[in-house]
């Protein structure tokens, strides 16, 4: 690899970067898996509530060793804590809070997102294993605001930003906002807008796998992320 | 006197017949009424279909059920939880069946039940495969599916307390889906680890009023 070659980010990094925009004071619900990850780099001036679906507000990070209660998971299944403040309710009551618009930012993982910000999460076409679905559907349809992580290829180099998505939706036109190991990319309504890139990328390279036309914000930045 | 209080397991699980549609509370193992949802064994039933969020955990519990052949369908938001090994083989052999909904939807089906509501019309799945067959109307610019409600013959609930009249509380996040399937069903059955004097439950914090219950057993 050259000097110039670009430097893709971690999935930790990618959390990290995601973890950054989150607001101050806003509800936030992390996905299984990667964005459960933002969760750790949150910056420690800000006070964020962690909604779980499984009827958790004030979700806290794992338990210490010796602390763990099997009453109380995440909807990833795994053992959490809850902060002072915090809440236990019922499903009903955790899917209102996300249906009804009182969610202010859901950030999951994607199989593929297309340029009009249709997601698609939930299934592969693989006719063997049986689909689940989850809280997928009411995440995408129901948050105020969805933000999606994801590798920016797949493992045979194919892009998955693409034009439209191969695999089953999960909602239409939902996505705002997109972050890769690559690049930070808005969707807008005129299109794909690159706001940020990796050290030794230019357009035309973050293009050559990108399935759809990407746009360059004249204020575009450097991508970077601490060692984490 | 109201007494809603059972004796034991089988008297618990009295009378559900073959065929019944079973509300299963819990996420995971989490709150899932084990030793309730096992009790249907020795009772014979069969052609079950099960209303879970999830479709079995290792062994127990509703895996068991499945195991043991007893489950003809199951109508949940995601069946590959941790350890889903007797649902995947039952599935794989094509011996049982999957409805999958939404799990903010199979909630609210389940609510849409207790609350008497005929359906309803969700943003939730618009335009995916998951509405396929079904009415999508739009409402201010936005399309929304219609749903239907999902009654249970029976739910078998797990709380940590109640008390003689079938108030409940729960127990941190192994509340989840107990409270809307304890609404939803013709037969609502309750395993608890402790019932408590009738008064000993502070009123404010009572999350599922007795109404809603009929049966109570202790489960240690």
């Amino acid at each position: 690899m050259s000097e110039n070659a670009p430097k893709p980010l971690s999935r930790r990094q990618m959390a990290w970067r995601a973890a950054q925009d989150i607001p101050e004071g806003a509800y936030v619900n992390l996905g299984i898996g990667l964005p459960t990850l933002c969760g750790d780099y949150i910056p420690k001036d800000r006070e964020i509530v962690f909604h779980s679906e499984n009827g958790i507000l004030g979700m806290g990070p794992a338990p210490a060793k010796g602390q763990e209660d099997p009453d109380l998971i995440n909807a990833g299944k795994q053992l959490v804590t809850l902060l002072p403040g915090g809440s236990y309710f019922h499903h009903n009551d955790a899917f209102l809070m996300i249906r009804g618009g009182h969610i202010d930012l859901a950030l999951m993982g994607a199989l593929e997102v297309a340029a009009n910000g249709d997601l698609a999460n939930w299934i592969t076409n693989d006719p063997h294993a049986p689909p689940g679905v989850g809280g997928a559907m009411d995440l995408a349809a129901g948050a105020k605001e969805v933000r999606i992580l994801l590798e920016h290829t797949t493992k045979d180099g194919a892009p998955r930003i693409k034009q439209t998505c191969s695999y089953p939706l999960t909602a239409k036109e939902c996505v705002k906002r997109i972050y890769t190991n690559l690049a930070l990319i808005d969707v807008t309504r005129d299109g794909l807008v690159v706001r940020e890139m990796v050290e030794g990328l230019d357009l035309a390279g973050l293009q050559e796998v990108t399935e759809p036309k990407l746009t360059l914000a004249d204020d575009w930045k450097k991508l970077t992320a601490p060692t984490v | 006197m109201i007494d809603k209080r059972v004796r034991d397991l089988a008297a618990a699980v009295a009378g559900i017949k073959d065929g019944a549609t079973v509300l299963c509370g819990g996420f995971g193992a989490v709150g899932e009424p084990i030793a309730l949802t096992e009790a249907l064994l020795p009772l014979g039933v069969k052609n079950l279909v099960i209303v879970a969020n999830n479709a079995g955990t290792g062994e127990i519990g509703i895996a068991r059920l499945i195991k043991e052949g007893r489950v003809r369908k199951v109508i949940c938001s995601y069946p590959r939880t941790t350890d889903p090994r007797e649902f995947e083989a039952a599935y794989k052999a094509g011996k049982i069946e999957l409805e999958l909904v939404p799990q903010g939807t199979l909630s609210e089906r389940l609510r849409a039940a207790g609350a008497g509501i005929g359906g309803f019309y969700t943003p939730t799945g618009a335009g995916t495969n998951l509405a396929e067959g079904k009415e999508t109307r739009e409402f201010d610019g936005k399309p929304y599916v219609l749903e239907k409600p999902i009654r249970g013959d029976v739910a078998l609930i797990r709380a940590l307390k109640a008390d003689r009249w079938g108030n409940l509380v729960y127990r941190k996040s192994a509340r989840n889906f107990n409270p809307v399937m304890a609404m939803a069903a013709a037969l609502t059955v309750v395993e608890v680890s402790e019932i408590v004097e009738l008064g000993a439950l502070d009123p404010e914090a009572i999350v599922t009023p007795g109404i809603f219950v009929d049966r109570v057993v202790v489960v240690r």
